[in-house]
């Protein structure tokens, strides 16, 4: 468990490495959002062109993308056979009481390109951001938020405190596994009750553990005159520079070429 | 001069409440404890498990307040709320374990979470760090993820840490205690460095006492109480003192203890095996 890597960030100095987290954020959404307004031809192309291109200049390999599809293979499945025998239309094939038809064939493709895309599109971003450089991202975005009090310091402090902690834990988690079955503890065989039961003598004294982590952690940043976010600088404020506003105009320029597909054509 | 930490008549209760918030017990943690510590000065507080010393420790921050007597942190009674933050700064704090007091993911980060929170500008915060680092002597480290360091190496990033916030004053409450010997020596030399180099005050709370060489005063604690204090010389000629109150004496002082009870003319006061080699030869040479 030594040295777990957290998320999957693929380290590099590409230019999409280097763009503001922010701006792979609200890309990332504007793909989204982009791949659910297109519904022809032109339209797959513009956000297949996108997509492509992001890949090239990020110069994440193309088969670690595709090696992060495997995880939604049985969602890919389910709505592939799902949409290709459950859509009414004219029908093209039929065995028995199943019928595939014409219609049914252009919905599948339709949405399994579209959930390709969007795994393609999120796993890039992920790829290319740190955990933490998204943490700060969120918390930068969601400042309209603090307007109706949602305490966006704090979340974000917490997913990066989370960040810190869980490779500890893990680790933790490992020795204490350890430990029990030095005295004989059983993980591996009987049902699945009997195991998730057996799960229980290296659960509790890891909750233990991390609420005690949690309190050493809460003096120490006491000490350290933590006072919550007001009045806070930070050392790599996130700024934005010319770069980060050319891509905010590729996105602006996505969105306006999908919606045109669907209006026009 | 005046004291950069003072106080007069600390004592400390650690009160137990049951769940409708009566007092179920008071145990006295601390009890009548006068220290003053200089600028400059590189102080040992040392004492078995349990004699109070970590409480006090935690008086020297803020993060305690005195059930009574009073404590003065470069003047600022702690008590003072206003003045909390400032407390906090001028004397900052290592604790034992390593991993529980480190926020940042990367080393140059974490250094930074200290004068982030001051409200240091965003400009002067890199050369801070870098500084810091340096002083730590851990700057080699920068970019790295806290998980991959030793626990030498983590402690002195929260040493760094304290740097950062330019405090004049650093409290260690037990910063080996979790290390192997390496990582011992390795704190304790970063520790020494700073307060020689820099000139910033330690206060080193321990219960090893090698670690107490190097101090200019050690406070030997017991119960809650200063048992007895001193420079490491007056304190490590009362062997049996300190074994009295469960302590570890260090090879050298004991054999040389051992030596002079046998007849020998050694001086009370060696604490290194350098000194105690040099006064065997002369003794040696003396009956020759």
């Amino acid at each position: 468990m030594k040295g777990v890597v957290l998320g999957q960030y693929y380290p590099g100095d590409s230019l999409i490495h280097s763009l503001d987290p922010r701006v792979k954020i609200v890309s990332t959404f504007v793909f989204i959002i982009s791949l659910f307004v297109v519904d022809n031809v032109p339209g797959y192309a513009v956000t297949a062109l996108f997509l492509v291109s992001a890949v090239a200049l990020s110069k994440v390999p193309v088969a670690r993308l595709i090696k992060g599809l495997s995880g939604i293979l049985v969602l890919m499945v389910f709505t592939a056979v799902f949409n290709l025998f459950l859509t009414p239309g004219e029908v093209v094939f039929s065995f028995y009481s199943l019928q595939i038809t014409r219609e049914g064939i252009i919905v599948t493709v339709k949405m399994l390109v579209r959930l390709v895309f969007l795994i393609m599109g999120s796993s890039l971003m992920t790829y290319t951001t740190t955990p933490s450089a998204l943490a700060d991202a969120l918390e930068s975005l969601m400042k309209p938020l603090k307007v109706v009090k949602v305490p966006v310091h704090e979340i974000s402090m917490m997913i990066s405190i989370a960040l810190r902690f869980i490779p500890i834990l893990a680790e933790e988690a490992d020795i204490i596994i350890k430990a029990q079955k030095a005295r004989c503890a059983d993980f591996d065989t009987g049902s699945v009750i009997k195991r998730a039961k057996a799960m229980i003598p290296v659960l509790v004294p890891l909750f233990v553990s991390a609420f005690r982590r949690a309190n050493d952690l809460a003096v120490a940043m006491e000490a350290r005159c933590y006072r919550g976010g007001d009045n806070r600088t930070r050392m790599r404020p996130l700024t934005y520079c010319a770069r980060d506003y050319r891509a905010y105009a590729v996105d602006a320029a996505l969105l306006l070429g999908c919606i045109l597909t669907r209006v026009i054509l | 001069m005046k004291e950069i930490i003072k106080t007069k008549n600390l004592g400390f209760d650690y009160i137990r409440r049951n769940e409708n918030g009566e007092v179920e017990s008071i145990a006295r943690a601390i009890d009548g404890v006068d220290i003053s510590i200089e600028p400059g000065e590189f102080v040992a507080v040392l004492g078995a498990n349990g004699s109070g010393k970590s409480t006090l420790a935690r008086h020297l921050n803020a993060l305690l307040k005195p059930t009574e007597g009073t404590v003065w942190i470069n003047g600022m009674d702690t008590r003072d709320e206003g003045k909390i933050w400032e407390i906090r700064r001028t004397a900052g704090m290592v604790f034992q374990n390593p991993d529980n007091q480190i926020i940042g993911q990367v080393v140059d980060e974490d250094v930074a979470f200290g004068p982030e929170n001051l409200g240091v500008p965003a400009e002067e915060l890199p050369g801070r760090v870098e500084e810091s680092l340096k002083a730590a002597g851990i700057y080699e480290f920068r970019n790295s993820s806290p998980n991959n360091l030793s626990g030498g190496q983590k402690q002195r990033v929260s040493i760094a840490g304290v740097l950062a916030m330019h405090s004049s004053c650093i409290v260690l409450d037990e910063p080996t205690a979790m290390l192997d010997p390496l990582g011992r020596n390795d704190v304790i030399r970063a520790v020494r460095a700073l307060n020689y180099v820099e000139n910033i005050t330690v206060i080193l709370i321990t219960h090893y006492m090698e670690e107490t060489i190097y101090a200019d005063r050690i406070y030997v604690m017991d119960g809650g109480k200063v048992a007895f204090s001193g420079t490491p010389r007056e304190v490590y000629s009362r062997v049996e003192d300190l074994e009295k109150l469960r302590l570890t004496v260090p090879p050298v002082v004991r054999l040389s203890k051992f030596l002079r009870d046998s007849g020998l003319h050694i001086p009370a006061d060696i604490l290194t095996e350098d000194g105690l080699a040099d006064a065997i030869a002369k003794e040696y040479n003396a009956g020759t």
